[in-house]
């Protein structure tokens, strides 16, 4: 442990070693690889420079890919750590930082970019929008998470990882209990994230309350909008929250101040209040646009309306405003007294009940629904049952005074991997296979993506099922080791075979990506799934403008409607001009300037620190002063395009 | 760009009232930083450990000074909106002058108020009181300082390009942020000076 102390580059550890030459080799590769091919220039121009939504949502979704990836390596050291009584594969200070990076990657790197991601893909098409609102800001917020993932993830070979828990409580999270610089790239590397994902809060806010095609109403938006739009609300509200307990963590830690402290009038306990109260509602930005996606699978593969549309509305709305009310829960053993923990346990049991309405409504629209079991709709089956054991050992936790038993065990583990998994990440893979040939115009395999959809169910429940019991038991979280004499050993076993199938249901799925893009047969229609909502009515891939003519709607799945009746959403208007927005470097380099004042920040090089900071600052300036007003897309050259993309849409 | 003319000139195209729409949020989220950072302060109020308490360390006359400045910026730069309504482009640059003026007066006495705080033993290290104080008032000054460069910047343009919808725009916004950090410092004033002088 002490060796992690004062080093700059982790180089004792074998594991961390290894893992460092590959990060090197790979990254050589890439470089040789981009340059061999001459690919450079278009990555820059198409990619790393683009403002279209598409584009950056599947950057989004790459990077939380990789992400998901990371994070799954940390699971499966820890569970192969735990699979034996006393086992040797982690040290305790290795597991602390992996237990921890686990929880901050998997929630701010992996679900809330994907999600992130494919509501940058969608959303603007499902309302009938050309882009967001802030086309130049959206690459910002990207770039800001990228570079925020960037820096979080070279920790653990640079300065080495934070190991306080994803939720980095205080006093343990002190400069006095941890001396490494770990935490500081915890606090520093989800600042600059945070700020990115403030700001596509704004963005979608408005486009979606300012930007819909005309016809569509709030009462007519597609139901993923609707939880997008709501999603976004708290994003607003909570984060701001994380951007100011992080300030004063990294305050507390480098300035010397006495916010979180135990003596000198700090209180370590407003640390918990603070991370809380964005945290809980965190848990909803990553929930709610999981309902959104389950909702539009649904309804699709059922070929049915989505039963109780306005009580789906409702019940979101309620889930958003209890979230702001429920932080306490995760505290009840901390001593805040019975009104307190009575308070919050009613909150958090009345979750359930906007909860239980969305579940009743998903069983009514397949209720008599036609049913097509395609991968996507596999995923939304699976969740409805998974994610109602996570809810009933919610309400279970959610009783203050069982909780004193249930706390901070196994249990709990179990609990909230039964809510986000079949919640937040069948969603995200889910929407993944269901929006794919709307982005790249050809299907994932469905053989391949129900065998990955079997491994990772199946795998799912046997991996975490276990913990449940485990936690009844006794065992607590966040321990390394145990002895044979506790009898965790044969369950833990159980566990980490299901934590490898897990493992090997990505792996399939990336395969079935591999083998897609070489022989999946491409779409010509622009709507393989016979959808309803706005982006299937345009062609897929979808052209950059998204749309030649914007729709006109007048109800809920209009195109659906359209499609039946034989009208078109396009009257007889001529295609116009269209005005688009320019790409530009700026949003990169900017965010470049982040990573280099937030590095230097972690390692309290002053001087550097400052320079890049002006840097950032030197940039605002330069976007202030541009005079950039887009350009305008010939009505020729729409024509030309539509005809390349199979006649007019 | 359509140009609507029946609208003020910032609001008379669609991306300009995008952004008014865009900004208003972002006030949203920046009332919820402000009221963490409230919330933080009340938390803290009373753990003075062994530094000064909020009696012993305030002083009316500064934060007098500074309250009349910002407010009166507050007026100065809402006349410039309205000079700039009625293309009065001359006046408009005289009163968000006067506003950049003020606003530099108020950071100035802040500073040395700050000063005065570190002369008596209350730095940003002494208590749970003094960082969160610090960091409060800290932040809204940060947030002036931030102000006094985006203003300048905006009057640059608005001397070179004059009064377009895209200048107008900008100026407006700006104005909106001003008048979100004078209610901001009203909130300060009550409840932290005054409340910590009674």
């Amino acid at each position: 442990m002490e060796s992690h102390e004062q080093q700059f580059l982790i180089l004792n550890e074998p594991m961390i070693l290894a893992a460092m030459i590959s990060i090197v080799v790979g990254g050589l590769s890439l470089v040789i690889g981009v340059t061999y091919f001459k690919k450079w220039g278009y990555l820059w121009r198409e990619w790393i420079t683009t403002v279209d939504h598409k584009k950056i949502g599947v950057m989004y979704i790459l990077v939380a890919l990789v992400m998901l990836f990371r994070g799954g390596v940390d699971a499966l050291l820890m569970r192969g750590q735990t699979a034996m009584p006393e086992n040797g594969l982690l040290d305790a200070q290795h597991y602390n930082e992996i237990f921890t990076t686990h929880g901050v990657i998997m929630i701010l790197f992996m679900a809330m970019p994907f999600i992130i991601g494919l509501m940058n893909v969608v959303t603007p098409l499902q309302i009938g929008a050309r882009d967001v609102a802030f086309p130049r800001l959206n690459s910002v917020s990207f770039w800001l998470f990228a570079v925020g993932a960037g820096l979080f993830n070279i920790s653990f070979i640079i300065g080495g990882s934070p190991d306080a828990g994803w939720s980095a409580y205080f006093p343990l999270a002190s400069l006095e209990f941890s001396p490494t610089v770990g935490n500081n790239y915890y606090a520093i590397s989800l600042q600059i994230a945070g700020l990115g994902t403030l700001a596509t809060g704004i963005n979608f806010l408005v486009t979606i309350l300012k930007m819909r095609a005309p016809g569509m109403t709030l009462m007519k938006m597609p139901m993923f909008t609707w939880s997008i739009l709501i999603t976004n609300v708290i994003i607003v509200f909570a984060f701001p929250v994380l951007t100011v307990a992080l300030a004063l963590m990294t305050m507390d830690r480098q300035f010397g101040t006495k916010f979180f402290t135990m003596q000198d009038g700090g209180m370590d306990m407003l640390w918990a209040n603070l991370f809380w109260v964005w945290g809980h509602p965190e848990v909803y930005i990553v929930i709610l646009p999981a309902f959104g996606i389950y909702s539009e699978i649904i309804s699709t593969f059922a070929r049915k309306n989505l039963f109780g549309y306005k009580s789906m509305v409702v019940s979101m709305v309620a889930i958003s405003l209890l979230s702001f009310l429920v932080w306490a829960h995760h505290f009840y053993t901390m001593g805040q007294g019975v009104m307190v923990n009575s308070f919050f346990s009613i909150t958090t049991m009345l979750i359930a009940v906007p909860t239980g309405v969305k579940i009743f409504n998903w069983l009514l629209t397949l209720h008599k629904g036609k049913i097509t079991f395609t991968t996507p709709m596999l995923y939304s089956l699976a969740f409805i049952p998974i994610f109602t054991i996570g809810g009933v050992t919610g309400v279970m936790l959610a009783m203050a005074s069982a909780d004193y038993q249930y706390h901070n065990t196994m249990f709990l583990v179990a609990h909230f991997h039964y809510v986000l998994i079949p919640g937040t990440v069948f969603a995200v893979i889910a929407g993944f296979h269901f929006w794919f040939p709307k982005v790249f115009g050809f299907r994932l395999n469905e053989k391949l993506g129900k065998l990955a959809f079997w491994f990772i169910t199946i795998s799912f429940n046997v991996a975490f099922f276990p913990l449940f019991i485990l936690g009844l038991n006794g065992m607590t979280r966040r321990m390394y080791t145990y002895s044979e004499s506790t009898g965790y050993g044969p369950l833990n076993m159980l566990s980490f075979l299901g934590a490898v199938g897990l493992g090997i249901g990505f792996i399939i799925l990336v395969y079935n990506l591999y083998w897609s893009i070489r022989y999946s047969p491409r779409d010509e229609t622009g709507d393989p799934w016979d959808a309803r909502s706005l982006e299937w009515a345009t062609h897929g891939p979808v052209p950059f403008y998204n749309f030649a003519r914007i729709p006109k709607i007048n109800e809920l799945d209009a195109f659906w409607y359209a499609k039946r009746n034989n009208k078109s959403l396009y009257d007889d208007r001529p295609i116009e001009k269209i005005h688009m927005p320019n790409n530009s470097g700026m949003p990169f380099l900017m965010s470049g300037a982040f990573f280099g004042a937030g590095f230097c920040l972690v390692f309290s090089w002053w001087i550097p620190t400052i320079i890049f900071t002006i840097l950032i600052f030197v940039f605002m300036a330069l976007r202030s002063f541009e005079k950039d007003h887009g350009y305008y897309v010939s009505v020729e050259e729409i024509e030309r395009i539509e005809r390349e993309l199979g006649g007019e849409k | 760009m359509k140009i609507d003319e029946s609208l003020p000139l910032e609001y008379s195209t669609e991306e300009n009232r995008l952004k008014i729409l865009g900004f208003w949020i972002f006030l949203g989220a920046e009332i919820a930083l402000f009221s963490t950072l409230f919330t933080v302060y009340f938390t803290l109020q009373n753990g003075v450990g062994n530094g000064p308490s909020a009696e012993e360390l305030f002083k009316i006359t500064p934060v007098m000074i500074e309250t009349v400045l910002l407010l009166t910026s507050s007026f100065t730069i809402g006349l410039g909106i309205h000079a700039m309504r009625l293309g009065m482009k001359k006046a408009m640059m005289t009163f968000f002058v006067i506003t950049l003026a003020l606003g530099l007066g108020f950071l100035g006495t802040e500073i040395y108020e700050f000063l005065e705080y570190i002369h008596e033993g209350a730095t940003i290290q002494t208590s749970g009181f003094t960082s969160s104080l610090l960091t409060l008032l800290g932040t809204h000054g940060a947030h002036v300082t931030f102000g006094l460069f985006w203003g300048t910047a905006i009057l640059i343009q608005v001397a070179k390009r004059g009064l377009t919808p895209e200048t107008a725009n900008k100026s407006f916004i700006f104005s909106l942020y001003w008048h979100f950090l004078d209610v901001v410092w009203i909130f300060i004033f009550s409840f932290v000076y005054l409340k910590g002088m009674m």
